[in-house]
C-alpha cells in the first residue's frame, strides 16, 4: 500500500470507531453548547470585541479537550502493530486529516449555535465563516502534533496545556485580527497579509510534524 | 592560548564595548537621548538568545539522527545559557521602554511575542522535568524544541512586522538600519554582538563540560 492509501485507510478507521462510540463527539458537542449557553446567560449581551474574543476563547478549549483524545485510544499494543504494518508518516498524515475534518464538524456546529443564541451583526459573514473554518484546521494541525509529543509522556492533560498554548498563541492572535476584519466588514483585501500568514503557518506545523512524528513515533 | 583565543577575544571585545558604549559620543536624538547607549546592550542579548536556541535546534536535530546523550545536553545547555540571555534582554528592553515610551511593559506584539516565546521554552524544561526515563525524555524534547523553534521565528519577527509596533522596523516605523544607526553607532554596535554572541558560547560550554562531568560521576556511581 503507498502512503495515500494507508492514510486513506487509517482516516476510515477513525471515523468508524467514532461513529460506533460517538463518545469524543457528543461530548465535545455538549460542551460547546453548554459553554454557549453559559455565556450567554452569564453575559446576555455584549459588544463586537468581547463577543469575538468569546468565541475563539470556546474554540480554543473545544479543541483542545476534542484533540487530546485522539492519541489516548491507541493502546501500546496497537501501536505496535501499526508499526508493523504501516509507514509512521501515515499515521500523523491521517490524525492531522482526520482532526481537520472533525475540528471544522465542531466549528461550523460551535459558530452557528453562537451566532443564532448570541445575536451579533457581522459585517462580512463569508469571510468570518471562512476564518472559522481556517482557525479550526489550524488548530487541529498544532495541536495534534503537540497531542503526540504528550502521549508519549503519560497523556498527561496539563502538560498538554503546558505545552500548546505557547505554540498556539500566534495563531490565536493572527485569528482574532482576522476575524475582527471579518465582522467590521473591512474591504477583503486588507486580509490577505493575515490569511497568507495562517496559511504559512499550517504549512510549517504539517511539514515538521511529518519530519518529526517518525523519531517521536519509536520507542 | 590556541585554543582559549577566542574566550581572551570575547574579554576583549566586551570591554570594548562597556567603555566606548558608556563614553563614546552618540547621535542626538529627540526622545532616545543618551538612552541610545542601550542599544549596545539590548539588542545583542536577542542576537546572541537566537544564536544559542539555533545552536539548540541544531544538536537536537543531531541527537535525533545519532542517539547520542552528548547532543542532548548541548541541546539543553544552549536552551538554558539562551533563556538567561532572554532574561537579560527583557530587563534590560524593559529599562529602555520606561524612559523611552514611559512604561515597562506597554501593549506592543513585539514585547507579547517574546514573552511568549519565553514561555514556549520555559515549557520544553517543564516537559523535560516531567519525563524520567532519560533517552525517552531526550527525544521527546528534541522534537518539542524543532517544533517551536520556528513558532519562536514567527513570534519575535514576522508577527511584529504586520502590525504596529513601537519597536523600529515594524509597522510603517522605519528600522534603525537607515535612520538612526549612523556611523558613530555601527562599529560599536557590530563588536557588542559578536563579544556577547562569543560570551554566550562560552557559557554554554562551560555548562556542557559540567554536565558532562556530572554524567560521569552518576556513571560511577
Amino acid at each position: 500500500m503507498n502512503l495515500l492509501q494507508q492514510v486513506k485507510t487509517l482516516v476510515y478507521k477513525d471515523a468508524i470507531l467514532e461513529w460506533r462510540s460517538k463518545y469524543a463527539i457528543n461530548s465535545i458537542l455538549l460542551y460547546v453548547i453548554s459553554t454557549v449557553f453559559v455565556c450567554y446567560q452569564a453575559f446576555k449581551s455584549v459588544d463586537a470585541t468581547i463577543w469575538n474574543a468569546l468565541f475563539w476563547i470556546i474554540m480554543l478549549f473545544a479543541s483542545v479537550n476534542a484533540i487530546n483524545k485522539s492519541f489516548i485510544q491507541e493502546s501500546q499494543q496497537r501501536q505496535l502493530y501499526y508499526y508493523s504494518i504501516v509507514n509512521p508518516r501515515a499515521i500523523i498524515l491521517s490524525k492531522i486529516f482526520y482532526n481537520m475534518c472533525l475540528m471544522a464538524f465542531l466549528a461550523v456546529i460551535a459558530f452557528l449555535t453562537y451566532s443564532v443564541v448570541f445575536r451579533n451583526p457581522l459585517g462580512d459573514p463569508s469571510l468570518y465563516f471562512f476564518t472559522v473554518i481556517l482557525g479550526s484546521i489550524s488548530f487541529a494541525s498544532v495541536f495534534t502534533m503537540v497531542s503526540g509529543i504528550t502521549s508519549k509522556a503519560g497523556n498527561n492533560s496539563t502538560l498538554m496545556a503546558i505545552l500548546s498554548f505557547p505554540v498556539i498563541i500566534p495563531l490565536l492572535i493572527v485569528l482574532i485580527k482576522l476575524s475582527q476584519n471579518a465582522m467590521q466588514g473591512i474591504d477583503r483585501t486588507q486580509s490577505i497579509n493575515e490569511i497568507v500568514v495562517l496559511i504559512a503557518i499550517n504549512i510549517i506545523t504539517i511539514t515538521v510534524s511529518l519530519l518529526l512524528f517518525p523519531y517521536l513515533w519509536r520507542d | 592560548m590556541r585554543k582559549s583565543w577566542w574566550k581572551i577575544l570575547a574579554v576583549v571585545l566586551i570591554s570594548l564595548v562597556i567603555i566606548a558604549g558608556l563614553l563614546a559620543p552618540v547621535p542626538v536624538l529627540p526622545i532616545l537621548h543618551e538612552s541610545i547607549r542601550n542599544v549596545y546592550f539590548h539588542v545583542p542579548m536577542w542576537t546572541a538568545m537566537l544564536v544559542l536556541y539555533f545552536i539548540s535546534v541544531i544538536y537536537s536535530i543531531k541527537y535525533l539522527n545519532t542517539g547520542k546523550q552528548e547532543y542532548d545536553f548541548m541541546a539543553v545547555e544552549a536552551v538554558n545559557t539562551g533563556i538567561t540571555f532572554c532574561f537579560m534582554g527583557l530587563a534590560t528592553g524593559m529599562l529602555w521602554a520606561n524612559i523611552t515610551w514611559g512604561d515597562p511593559w506597554p501593549n506592543d506584539p513585539k514585547l507579547n511575542g517574546s514573552a511568549i516565546a519565553t514561555l514556549m521554552y520555559l515549557a520544553y524544561l517543564v516537559l523535560r522535568n516531567a519525563l524520567e526515563e532519560e533517552q525517552k525524555r531526550a527525544k521527546i524534547s528534541a522534537v518539542y524544541n524543532i517544533f517551536s523553534f520556528p513558532i519562536m521565528i514567527v513570534l519575535l519577527y514576522i508577527l511584529p512586522k504586520l502590525t504596529d509596533s513601537l519597536h523600529p522596523g515594524s509597522g510603517g516605523n522605519s528600522t534603525f538600519g537607515n535612520l538612526d544607526m549612523n556611523n558613530q553607532l555601527r562599529p560599536v554596535f557590530y563588536t557588542a554582538v559578536i563579544g556577547w554572541i562569543l560570551i554566550g558560547t562560552w557559557m554554554l560550554s562551560l555548562r556542557y563540560r559540567m554536565r558532562l562531568i556530572e554524567s560521569k560521576q552518576n556513571e560511577i556511581n
